[in-house]
């Protein structure tokens, strides 16, 4: 049999850290980078003695990540704690939710060969983060092989997305993840950078033979530290996997890590070793409970959804699908966009091909997500009308770009400084024409022997003669009339 | 005698009162009563830490408030702190030597509340470890001894802000109840105990046993006295999510109503439960015809789950401590012990560091709350607690309150009960249904044994019945007059 003859089954449990001011439990600041244990309280310390209280700002954002999904937010949710212990978690447990989550169910599309296919979430629930442990430091004075603790990260806000098992590919996963990644960027509940661990993934996969019915072993694959990771653990694991089956071999149910060094996964813990983290209801928490009018005022604070953004922008400014795709990538973006569009409402379309053609190409993902365009929205649309009016040739402002990247000023003010008008007037180009045609009479001669390639030579030349401020098409014409004249 | 002296000996409130005539400074009260302090640990181990830098600038700001016409409730009056309460500045071990040299940063708000009413913080209670024990015998310090007679408990875990109330080093002390740890020793001491309802005295500060169940309360020799540290400690807090946000009911008001008209139910599990000493069946059914010479009605009610609720509780409050006490680590504060990798760290910080009856309840709590076994133990404790809270409100469709022993037995000797934990958990039947109920309870000395050791009555009512239940207690204070008695060993 072939790797074919296998379908696989996967099911990614994805963690979103929610862009709170403050953390899931008490008031301090969620910080990225500060110096360790310097963004800490007695309560994100689990000192004796003190209690939790729920900020409400991360129900929020969890709200707006389940109405994004068409989750359905529960009137009551219970908060949980998982026991266990580790350095990085200062109260033996992580405050969590386990049979109440904040929302059940909801929907991820994802884009496969045979078109669009939504996959269903099980859940979206609450938890906050643990700290992390150092290994490696800047100070001498810390005895080798020691570990030390930072805590700055332990209780901030997370929200986890379990979807159901409905992937069928690495590519499916890779898609699935880049559409919950725009998600939660819209409507700003997460910066959702995976490289920077506000979102992360684990993988649970299974593979079974085409038709069956009965699910296979799950293995759990954790460390995919990137979205294209996912990709490839998946992939790598579907085929270790089916070909372990294909051998007559039996899947282990375990936990594996991904190494991305090598492409492989490798056993972390197997189902023997598995944690009991002792789940009961947290008793200083008591019940979540959401009433219509904080749902409400949530539903209104909405943004318009990433893919109902895309559907606007086709009918909207007539642009192909797959570039109001790329520019809704991000908010930004597509607000950047609209800006430059409704500036220059004439030719929405020249706008998009320039931004996607001219400027996208210059900046990095990054940048692309935070709509860090490097001109201003206003510039290209002006750009773009000066060439719509013919003020300009096309090539011209291609030329001119980097120069209004660079020094920031106004199109206008930049072509007029430049001398770049273009020269509409016939009778001085027919001058440029005149001369030469004239110092090449062989290339006419065969241009009317029926060499018509001939003619971009000419035109090229007359542009060249004109440097470059020949209206083309003017030129194309008076070109056209004086060879054929003889 | 001095002035001080005898205020010190009398009620919280004459002494308050004194303060606020300016009659006596509260630094003079406290100087007295630190000195009665040391006294009172080395005589009956009650205290662990003393406070005295902060002791005299508390009772300091009283008196420059006082002199600006400040009306404080307590004005200068002693306060000892149970150990597992935090007070800024004070060292917060909760009896055990896990938390060695660990210091508070800021005061528990029950504490914080004391505190603003005039309070003044003398010393730091002992108590079993953790909260966890009947007899204060689990403290990792030492045990404490009753001033009602040294070779007897206190009772548990409180027993140190218990016997320090008795031996007069403090009118007034607080502690926790989980499971009886206030009632319990105030029965045992010849005090006033309560609880409140679950969730009217905040926890924040509360070094937590089992978040479900744990709530502060007070001691005091008076009905009044500990009427007033209700109203005081009572009320919402931001910090404490359980915390009720209802107004908080007059206790003091009620007070002076009398009893005339409520009706009071004699518990009948209390009989049928035996294990009655016969001096405190006699206690239990003096105090119900005290009750009806005061003009309230008397009539029998049952509770009948409340003979599963010492298995219940025992579940409950262990899965809840298995998790709270996770924290103590050794990771980043408290002794660690241990060193090489992690496991060596956990397993001797908590080897060294925990008592046996804490490492008992950890494994007890945490083999409760394991896969496969959580449905058949924590599950079913916490259904049968939902039933028992039913029982409780059919019974208060009948009465106003409850009324049955504090405890089965007036203080025991010392290692009558420690070879065998179920008798001491046993020692629990009559607190801990309430403590799961989320009811409000208190104790009330009712009379003395033969022996001459004081016995308690408990007062269980609804919700948010506090003022029903001082109420009643005020009449039994009259009727027993118990209150009068000056223990035998105090100082």
């Amino acid at each position: 049999m072939a790797l074919s003859d296998y379908e696989p089954v996967i099911g990614l449990e994805v963690h979103c850290q929610l862009k709170t001011r403050t953390k899931s439990f008490c008031a301090c600041p969620v910080v990225f980078g500060a110096p360790p244990n310097s963004a800490v309280c007695p309560v994100c310390l689990g000192y004796p003695g003190v209690l939790p209280v729920l900020n409400r700002e991360m129900v929020t954002l969890a709200m707006r990540v389940a109405l994004a999904t068409g989750s359905e937010i529960q009137e009551r949710s219970v908060f949980a704690r998982k026991n266990y212990f580790y350095p990085d978690l200062p109260k033996g447990y992580q405050i969590s939710q386990l049979d109440r989550p904040l929302a059940v169910g909801g929907h991820v599309p994802v884009r496969t060969s045979g078109g669009e296919r939504p996959i269903r979430l099980s859940r979206i629930h609450l938890e906050e983060d643990a700290g992390k442990l150092m290994h490696e430091f800047p100070w001498d004075d810390v005895p080798t092989g020691a570990s030390l603790v930072d805590l700055n990260r332990a209780g901030t806000p997370l929200i986890e997305i379990v979807s159901e098992p409905e992937i069928r590919s690495g590519d499916e996963a890779w898609d699935y993840l880049n559409r919950l990644r725009r998600i939660v960027r819209y409507v700003d509940a997460s910066d959702g950078n995976m490289e920077e661990g506000s979102l992360r993934c684990d993988a649970n996969v299974s593979v079974r033979r085409k038709g069956a019915v009965p699910l296979g072993t799950k293995v759990e694959v954790k460390n995919l530290n990137s979205i294209n990771h996912v990709r490839k653990a998946i992939e790598h694991e579907v085929e270790r996997q089916a070909g372990t089956l294909d051998r007559g071999g039996a899947v282990v149910q375990e936990t594996r890590l991904w190494h991305p060094e090598t492409g492989t996964t490798r056993p972390m813990r197997s189902k023997e070793e598995a944690m009991d983290y002792r789940y009961f209801p947290d008793p200083d928490l008591g019940t979540l409970e959401v009433d219509g009018e904080w749902k409400q005022g949530v539903a209104e604070s909405m943004p318009e959804l990433p893919d109902a953004r895309v559907a606007r922008l086709v009918l909207q400014y007539g642009l192909p699908l797959a570039d109001a795709d790329t520019i809704c990538l991000s908010r930004p973006l597509a607000d950047w966009f609209e800006a430059a569009a409704l500036a220059h409402p004439s030719n929405p379309k020249g706008v998009a091909n320039w931004l996607l053609s001219e400027l996208l190409s210059r900046i990095g993902d990054a940048d692309r997500q935070a709509g860090r365009v490097p001109l201003a929205p206003a510039a290209l649309a002006r750009l773009v009308a000066r060439i719509d009016d013919g003020t300009i040739s096309g090539k011209i402002g291609k030329e001119l770009l980097p120069l209004l990247i660079d020094s920031g000023k106004d199109p206008d003010e930049l072509i007029r400084e430049k001398g770049l008008v273009q020269v509409t007037d016939e009778g001085e180009i027919r001058g440029v024409v005149e001369g030469v045609v004239g110092a090449n009479p062989q290339q006419a001669a065969a241009f009317r022997a029926g060499k018509t390639q001939a003619l971009g030579w000419f035109v090229g030349q007359v542009m060249k003669a004109s440097g470059g401020k020949a209206n083309p098409a003017i030129v194309n014409r008076l070109l056209k009339e004086r060879l054929e004249q003889g | 005698m001095s002035a001080v002296d005898r205020l010190l000996d009398g009620p919280a409130a004459d002494l308050a009162r004194a303060v606020r005539e300016r009659e006596v400074t509260a630094v003079a009260v406290a100087e007295k009563a630190l000195g009665r302090v040391r006294a009172a640990a080395d005589r009956h181990g009650s205290y662990l830490w003393f406070a005295e830098d902060l002791a005299l600038a508390q009772a300091a700001e009283v008196d420059r408030l006082v002199e600006h016409g400040e009306n404080f409730p307590l004005a200068g009056v002693p306060l000892a702190v149970k150990d597992n309460i935090h007070v800024e500045t004070l060292p917060s071990t909760a009896g055990s030597k896990i938390l060695a040299g660990f210091v508070a940063a800021e005061s528990a708000t029950c504490v914080r509340r004391l505190v603003a009413a005039g309070a003044v913080v003398v010393g730091k209670t002992n108590c079993d470890e953790f909260g966890m024990g009947s007899s204060n015998e689990s403290s990792a310090y030492r045990p404490v001894k009753n001033p009602w007679d040294p070779e007897r408990v206190p009772g548990g875990s409180s027993g140190g802000s218990a016997a320090a109330v008795a031996a007069r080093s403090a009118p007034l002390a607080i502690g926790t109840d989980t499971g009886g740890s206030v009632r319990q020793p105030a029965s045992l001491c010849g005090l006033v105990g309560w609880k409140p309802t679950y969730g009217r005295v905040s926890r924040y500060g509360l070094i937590a046993f089992a978040s479900s169940l744990d709530q502060a309360g007070a001691f005091a020799r008076t009905v009044e006295d500990a009427a007033l540290a209700f109203r005081e400690m009572a009320g919402e807090d931001p910090r404490d999510s359980t915390s009720l946000r209802t107004p908080v009911p007059d206790v003091l008001g009620r007070m002076k109503k009398g009893v005339e008209g409520l009706r009071v139910g004699l518990l009948l599990e209390a009989e049928a439960e035996g294990g009655l000493a016969p001096d405190v069946r006699k206690s239990f059914e003096g105090t119900a015809e005290l009750l009806r010479k005061a003009g309230a009605t008397i009539v029998e009610v049952s509770v009948p789950r409340v003979p599963m609720a010492v298995p219940v509780y025992y579940l409950v409050a262990t899965a809840e401590a298995s998790s709270n006490l996770a924290r103590f680590d050794g990771i980043r504060y408290g002794a660690r012990r241990g060193d090489g990798d992690l496991a060596s760290v956990y397993t001797g910080t908590r080897s060294a560091g925990f008592g046996p009856e804490v490492k008992r309840r950890i494994l007890l709590g945490t083999f409760a709350l394991s896969a496969g076994y959580q449905d058949a133990y924590y599950g079913r404790a916490e259904r049968v607690r939902a039933l028992l809270r039913r029982d409780f409100d059919a019974a208060f469709l009948k009465v106003d309150a409850i009324l049955c022993p504090t405890s089965p037995e007036t203080a025991f000797r010392f290692g009558a009960k420690t070879a065998d934990p179920l008798q001491m958990y046993l020692a629990d039947v009559f607190t801990v249904p309430a403590s799961l109920a989320g009811l409000p309870a208190l104790s009330v000395p009712s009379g003395l044994s033969s022996e001459g050791l004081p016995i308690g009555m408990q007062f269980i009512g609804p919700v948010d019945s506090e003022p029903v239940l001082f109420a009643l207690a005020r009449s039994v204070e009259e009727g027993a007059g118990v209150w009068t008695l000056k223990p035998p060993d105090a100082l």
